[in-house]
């Protein structure tokens, strides 16, 4: 999100163009979360391949509700303290106007309210690919509702909201490295060192079942992130959307074949799970800085993105913490990197006039990128693992070791994802109805 | 009679259903199957982690035959299912008691 842009204008009118790119941009990051529960849910085993999914659509439903009822307004409405926002008008977005403007901005308020709720929406999912296999549902469900209450709109106000600390102070965070990617990977990281690890790891195979479905997700993650990062500029008056537009998919290329080429070289071959995860660590990295630096810096910063967020996935192993699906490793390496790297790439061409390092700027810009991480950082790796505490406590976080192994898609979703029965299988108590009904009709065929 | 097993790479079967056609075998059977033998399967890498697979798919091919054809028949799908590169599989041959043709009834010799 930019930080004290003004427009051309001095008093902004309603911009036709402008509002109907911006709620194209909504629906593209909506995108994200469905292609993100099958980035995630192809990674999983056979048996929690729809839990995976699940975890990421009821983020839909939950987060959409609070947006409207109070999030909205706890994280875009009136600053109080730097810390959190609240405007009466935003509670149920009741009094707002259908075409009053965001503030400095030629869109409706509605319009830049549906675009963060995408945002809102698809970062507590984000969470859920380190919490693969093993955690209640309903658990799940009461952690995004505490969490997108107590940690994403507060991060989100201080990044993003006009008074926000951090907003303040000059942090650069286009699009959601800081308050989507750091702050959703190092909850993941809070979170799991509560909950433990899954049952089996690293003496069972816990191979992705299905890749071909990681790169649908992969693709379509690629696809929606345009309106995330392109729509984050709120317009089209000046270029700078256009510029993160190309600065999005130069990063992303230049991430994944750095990824494909470091596991070439370390480990003999091009994986398909790499391409899809350096593409990711690449979208991730030029989230915070794409509106920052040039199209060579974005290859630089995808590049470094992908090597390190590539080094950084083995990490779980060494230090045995069970990040199922490397959200620390991709999302909240790839964040760090992106937004301290800002420090040293950023132009003072583009989103703002703040140079980084190899541009003339010092290091002002770099303390201001790590003053915004470390917070965001400590502060949501904290209030997670507090949270997963007190849940855990109370209602409990995890399934039983048997309901774990047998499959959590069974017992937590009455379902399973494929049907391996084959011709004639499935030996299974059927209701009377269908199989009558389909005796009746083939009758009516001989006849 | 005998029972020829061959457990083989799966892309061979056409060679060897070719072959043993052409050797006048009227009848066999084909299942899908997995294991090892000496090479002990492949490895996998995800993220960095390696994964060994021992099971890799093969394919089973059974075939009746009289006494006097077993050697001969075995010669052939050996020679069918080679390429020479590890994990071409085995073949062996078993004594077999009596075998019955359902739809009729012969038995022995007869029933193949």
């Amino acid at each position: 999100m930019p930080p004290g842009i003004t427009l051309a204008a001095d008093t902004p009118t309603l911009s036709a163009a402008n509002t109907g790119f911006m709620l194209i941009c909504s629906a593209l990051v909506m995108i994200m979360t469905p292609g993100l529960a099958f980035f995630y849910g192809g990674m999983v085993r056979v048996k929690s391949t729809l839990n995976m999914l699940m975890m990421s659509f009821i983020s839909l439903g939950i987060v959409t509700i609070l947006w409207v009822l109070y999030g909205f307004s706890a994280a875009f409405g009136t600053d109080h303290g730097s810390l959190i926002g609240w405007s009466s008008d935003y509670v149920g977005l009741s009094g707002i106007g259908l075409t009053q403007l965001w503030d400095g901005y030629t869109i409706p308020i509605y319009v830049f309210a549906v675009f963060q709720l995408m945002f809102a929406i698809i970062t507590p999912a984000l969470i859920s690919g380190a919490l693969a296999d093993r955690v209640k549902f309903s658990a799940w469900a009461l952690f995004i509702t505490l969490w997108a209450t107590l940690v994403y709109f507060p991060v989100a106000h201080w990044v993003w909201g006009t008074g926000g600390w951090a907003f303040d102070l000059g942090v650069i965070d286009f699009a959601g490295g800081t308050a989507v990617h750091i702050n959703a990977g190092a909850a993941a990281l809070g979170v799991i060192l509560v909950i433990g690890k899954r049952v089996g790891f690293k003496k069972d195979p816990m191979r992705p079942h299905s890749l071909p479905l990681v790169m649908l997700g992969a693709g379509l993650l690629w696809f929606g992130w345009f309106g995330f990062n392109a729509g984050s500029w709120l317009g089209n008056d000046d270029g700078v959307g256009a510029l993160m537009f190309v600065n999005t998919q130069v990063a992303t290329a230049a991430a994944m074949l750095a990824w494909l080429i470091y596991e070439k070289i370390r480990h003999g071959a091009c994986t398909t799970l790499g391409a899809a995860s350096g593409a990711v660590a690449g979208l991730v990295a030029i989230t915070p800085s794409g509106g920052s630096c040039s199209p060579l810096g974005a290859i630089a910063i995808g590049a470094i993105a992908g090597v390190l967020c590539a080094m950084a996935v083995g990490l779980k192993y060494r230090f045995g913490y069970d990040d199922s699906l490397d959200v620390v490793g991709v999302h909240l390496v790839g964040g760090v990197i992106g937004s301290l790297l800002i420090g040293f790439f950023a132009t003072g061409g583009g989103q703002s006039d703040a140079q980084g390092l190899f541009y003339g700027g010092g290091l002002t810009q770099l303390w201001k990128q790590l003053a915004g991480v470390g917070a965001v950082l400590a502060y949501s790796l904290v209030a997670s693992a507090i949270l997963a505490f007190l849940i855990d406590k109370t209602i409990g976080m995890r399934v039983s070791e048997d309901d774990e192994v047998s499959g959590i898609d069974q017992v937590e979703h009455a379902e399973t994802a494929y049907d391996f029965s084959g011709a004639g299988g499935g030996t299974a108590s059927r209701s009377a109805g269908p199989v009558q009904e389909a005796a009746a009709q083939t009758k009516k065929v001989d006849a | 009679m005998k029972l020829i097993t061959a457990v083989v790479k799966p892309h061979r079967l056409d060679e060897i259903k070719d072959a043993l056609q052409a050797f006048g075998v009227q009848g066999l059977t084909v299942t899908e199957a997995s294991g090892y033998g000496r090479q002990r399967g492949h490895t996998e890498v995800y993220r960095g982690a390696e994964y060994t697979v021992d099971l890799v798919p093969k394919i089973r091919i059974e075939v009746l035959v009289e006494d006097d054809d077993a050697e001969q028949l075995i010669d052939v799908v050996v020679k069918a299912a080679r390429t020479g590169k590890i994990g071409d599989g085995k073949v062996w041959a078993v004594p077999v008691e009596t075998a019955v043709r359902v739809r009729t009834g012969e038995r022995g010799p007869d029933a193949l």
